[in-house]
């Protein structure tokens, strides 16, 4: 009974963490946006803008919920939801702190990929679904990018878990006591950040919804809450990968003097303005240039820099 | 006034003595009129057999000369076509005139010389009703399909107010909606490939990437382009013939917005047009204040396409550094003129103050602060490698195709040829700045970028001289027909009081005659050719803009390359609508 109801707590703790943090944290971009980019950003409602994002809320929440009447309505709906669940899901797996985790699976790196994998359901599905041309070039190159940095993923984070000994996130923490991965993964952390841009499809890797050349890419047609749940959708999953990308690489919890879970915070909120950064900075490739670069590149680096960590491993072990 | 019977001898030796008309016009341009019948041989004679040819159609418009009344010396013509000539290496222009009789006048095509003439000829049959018998593709291009008359011609009413009450019934909306549906057939597109069906994509007239009011149509295999079709007309707002109803001094705040970005440029380019009809020799101080808020707003229109540029292929950030750098020039422009973007501050004869206290600090503050933001620029935007990557070998023409296209300015440089009309024909002073005329070799996106770059340095060397060597002096002519006239003097002799009091109430009087001007805009040659019945107002207005060539070849360089690449494609290009829709 206490273990369920100590579960409960786990999960409406992350659940709202991860939610607030997301949402709070559209917030901190506009305004980083904004510092980078010579200009304000939301300052007039609240101190220091705060609650712009709960003026936007309150006006999404407000808004019709519209679809329109070319769509093929009920995958237009399961779309946002889709991106939701899944974002949401793999949040499960994220060891906060010692013991702040809803369910350390034996398998969490797996149930991550596999949470992202079916992600791109959601965008091929709103793309396909909002019955629109815009939409549609959207969702098509939303699964070409997705699948090709789909595999670079998942192969990028082999070293780790052979470094490890485990697919379990708090094993892989524990086996960051001595050194942080990112040290010997270099290469497997700078390939699995890219393919996390591209799997969140932040800019510049947004090529999905491209604006300039998309209009929106695969939401052009959505709004409302609908279309919230796409942007908090993002947000969530860009937590969510910052979080893999601490949890994997950078000692998860660990730090001195302050408690796990604030170190834990700070070093995945350091890298989602990471993500910030990069969207301030870079043109958005060619689609073709971004596939040529993910084939070409990413996969022979995390190719490489498997083999190098097995032999390094396997010297090591005899 | 023809200063180079060079040419008309040699168009007389070859085509006979009673061939030729030759015209004696205000600019001295070489003007001659040809029977219609011979046109297209002499026009092609010009282009490919004349030594030092005549390679580029400059531009290609018409008169109604009906209700004109100087026409001295001219044949007959109810409506005149005027094609006009650019040979590069002779560095001279050519005006040849067909006088067409009737109501319902025809000319043959020249798309078969040139591949530019065809919108120019969609425009004399929009505009005029001048059918053009050969034209492969003979539609409205400004004006909406189902609009009835031609504009330009003099009985088409030119307000509102001459024009029965809007009304739009039932029926008249259904057709006029009947009328958008879209046909892939009528724009010359095909539905069906060898083995594919293709898609058709409506880029706009609403559309992040266009610009402004711009559709492109799309026929995609994939996300490849096919084939593309722009549609113009979405900005069009009757500028020429507003230039009918407008006094001479009237209109120069309509020429502000004709390329919007670029302000100053387009008062310069009327008003040195005015002034050549007029015959007024403005003073140093004047050219050199010309010379420089021009320079200025070359920057300020480079920096907004630098900005959207990077925009257009994704980066965020530039575009609010370079929006940012443009309300520094703003308030710069402001101090002096008053106005920001369309500052509507040239004058006929003059500008229309003299230069505030404190300018010469204001501009020094600006010289200095650009170059480093510039620098920090090359770093963002020219030398990140996506960047290169999305624009070199993109959206390439060659030289050749350069001319044929009637592509001018930076585009036109960015394909190895150094013609710029600052250089090549100085005007309003600029033969006293030194400068350097920008190239690039290659001709595509990148090198584009490179040449309106690379202008931008030379523009704040031309501003820092101007600052350095500003004449003393008035800041307008004496000429009588300087307008508005100089005060001082009005409550002293009754002359100039008379002069004042017409200048201002009527308007200048601007004696009877032709004249061409053309300069370097910011997005190309940029030009008015102006006709004076010896009135308040001018007789016509045609303004040569370089958007619209521009805009024309954009297929040409599109096909086969994707989505992306056409935004790319459309950044560097620099146009703006208003601009190619007049």
């Amino acid at each position: 009974m206490s273990d369920t109801a100590r579960s409960l707590v786990t999960i409406f703790a992350v659940l709202l963490g991860a939610l607030t943090l997301a949402g709070g944290f559209i917030w901190v971009e506009r305004r980083l946006l904004a510092l980078f980019q010579e200009r304000w950003g939301p300052n007039r409602l609240g101190p220091l803008g705060l609650f712009q994002g709960v003026a936007d809320m309150i006006k999404i929440f407000m808004k019709e919920d519209w679809v329109p009447p070319f769509a093929d309505k009920p995958v237009f709906v399961l779309a946002p939801m889709l991106i939701m669940v899944t974002t949401l899901a793999s949040l499960a797996i994220i060891a906060f702190a010692p013991g702040l985790v809803v369910a350390d699976l034996n398998i969490g790196v797996l149930f991550f990929l596999a949470m992202s994998s079916l992600g791109v359901y959601s965008v091929a599905l709103a793309g396909w679904a909002s019955n629109s041309k815009y939409a549609l070039l959207g969702g098509m190159r939303a699964v070409a990018q997705m699948l090709s940095y789909e595999v670079f993923m998942g192969l990028s984070l082999m070293g780790v878990v052979m470094m490890a000994g485990s697919f379990r996130l708090t094993d892989i923490v524990a086996a960051q006591k001595s050194l942080w991965f990112c040290i010997p993964q270099l290469p497997g952390l700078a390939v699995f950040f890219i393919a996390g841009v591209a799997e969140t499809h932040r800019s510049p890797l947004d090529l999905p919804e491209a604006e300039n050349e998309l209009v929106a890419g695969y939401h052009t047609e959505y709004s409302g809450m609908k279309f919230a749940l796409f942007l908090l959708g993002e947000y969530v999953g860009m937590t969510v990968v910052s979080a893999m990308i601490v949890t994997l690489f950078f000692g998860g919890w660990a730090g001195p003097l302050l408690p796990p879970v604030v170190w834990f915070l700070v070093k995945t909120l350091f890298l989602m303005c990471l993500f910030i950064w990069l969207r301030a900075s870079f043109p958005r490739p060619r689609y073709d240039q971004l596939m040529l670069f993910g084939w070409k590149v990413l996969l022979p680096v995390s190719l490489l820099n498997l083999a190098v960590t097995g032999a390094v491993l396997l010297v090591r072990g005899a | 006034m023809n200063e180079r019977p060079g040419v008309f001898s040699e168009l007389q030796a070859r085509f006979g003595e009673a061939a030729l008309t030759a015209q004696a016009t205000r600019d001295g341009l070489p003007t001659f009129w040809a029977p219609a019948g011979r046109a297209a041989e002499l026009l092609r004679y010009l282009k490919t057999e004349a030594p030092g040819p005549y390679r580029m159609l400059y531009d290609l418009t018409a008169i109604d000369e009906r209700t004109r009344t100087r026409r001295e010396g001219q044949p007959e013509s109810d409506f005149t076509v005027i094609y006009h000539l650019l040979s590069f290496d002779r560095n001279e222009d050519i005006r040849i005139k067909v006088a067409l009789k009737g109501d319902s006048p025809a000319i043959r095509t020249v798309t078969d010389l040139w591949p530019s003439a065809n919108w120019y000829e969609r425009e004399l049959w929009d505009m005029f009703g001048i059918r053009v018998e050969g034209h492969p593709h003979l539609r409205r291009i400004l004006m909406p399909a189902t609009w009835q008359g031609h504009p330009l011609r003099k009985e088409h009413p030119a307000r509102a107010t001459e024009m029965p009450p809007f009304r739009l019934p039932d029926e008249k909306e259904t057709a006029e909606q009947e009328r958008l549906q879209f046909h892939p057939e009528e724009w010359g597109l095909k539905r069906h490939g060898a083995d594919t069906d293709f898609m058709f994509l409506n880029l706009g007239p609403h559309h992040p990437g266009t610009h402004g009011l711009l559709r492109l149509v799309l026929q995609l295999d994939g996300e490849e382009i096919v084939d593309v079709v722009p549609d113009i007309g979405f900005h069009h707002r009757g500028a020429e013939k507003m230039g009918e109803r407008q006094s001479w001094h009237t209109y120069i705040p309509y020429t502000d917005r004709v390329d919007y970005l670029a302000g100053s440029l387009n008062n310069l380019a009327y008003l040195l047009a005015v002034e050549k009809l007029a015959g007024i020799e403005v003073p140093d101080r004047v050219k050199t204040i010309r010379v420089m808020m021009s320079e200025l707003f070359r920057i300020i229109s480079h920096l907004v396409w630098y900005g959207t540029f990077a925009a257009d292929l994704g980066a965020m950030s530039p575009v609010f550094y370079m929006f940012n750098d443009r309300e520094r020039a703003f308030d710069v422009v402001e101090a002096i003129c008053g106005g920001r973007m369309h500052p509507n501050w040239f004058r006929i004869g003059g500008v229309a103050q003299d230069l505030p206290e404190g300018w010469d600090r204001l501009m020094r503050e600006f010289l200095a602060y650009l170059p480093a933001r510039l620098k920090d620029y090359d770093g963002l935007v020219m030398r990140n490698s996506i960047f290169k990557g999305r624009t070199k070998g993109i959206g390439r023409y060659s030289l050749d195709e350069a001319i044929e296209w009637g592509v001018t300015g930076p585009g036109l440089r960015a394909c190895g040829l150094e013609w710029d009309f600052r250089k090549k024909r100085p005007y309003s002073g600029y033969e006293w700045f030194d400068f350097e005329v920008p190239t690039a070799q290659n001709g595509d996106c990148y090198d584009r970028a490179v040449v309106r770059v690379a202008e931008m340095r030379q523009s704040l060397r031309i501003i820092e001289q101007c600052v350095r060597n500003m004449p003393a002096g008035p800041y307008k002519s004496d000429h009588p027909l300087t307008t508005p006239p100089r005060k001082e003097r009005t409550m002293h002799d009754i002359e100039t009081l008379i002069h004042h009091f017409l200048n201002v109430s009527w308007g200048p009087v601007i004696p009877a005659g032709e004249a061409f001007h053309g300069i370097e805009g910011a997005k190309g040659s940029n030009g008015y050719y102006l006709i004076s019945d010896g009135n308040t107002m001018p007789y016509r207005v045609r303004i040569r803009t370089p958007s619209f060539p521009h805009i024309q070849m954009t297929p040409l360089i599109s096909r086969g390359l994707m989505v992306s690449d056409l935004i790319a494609i459309l950044g560097s290009i620099d146009y703006v609508l208003a601009d190619v829709d007049r």
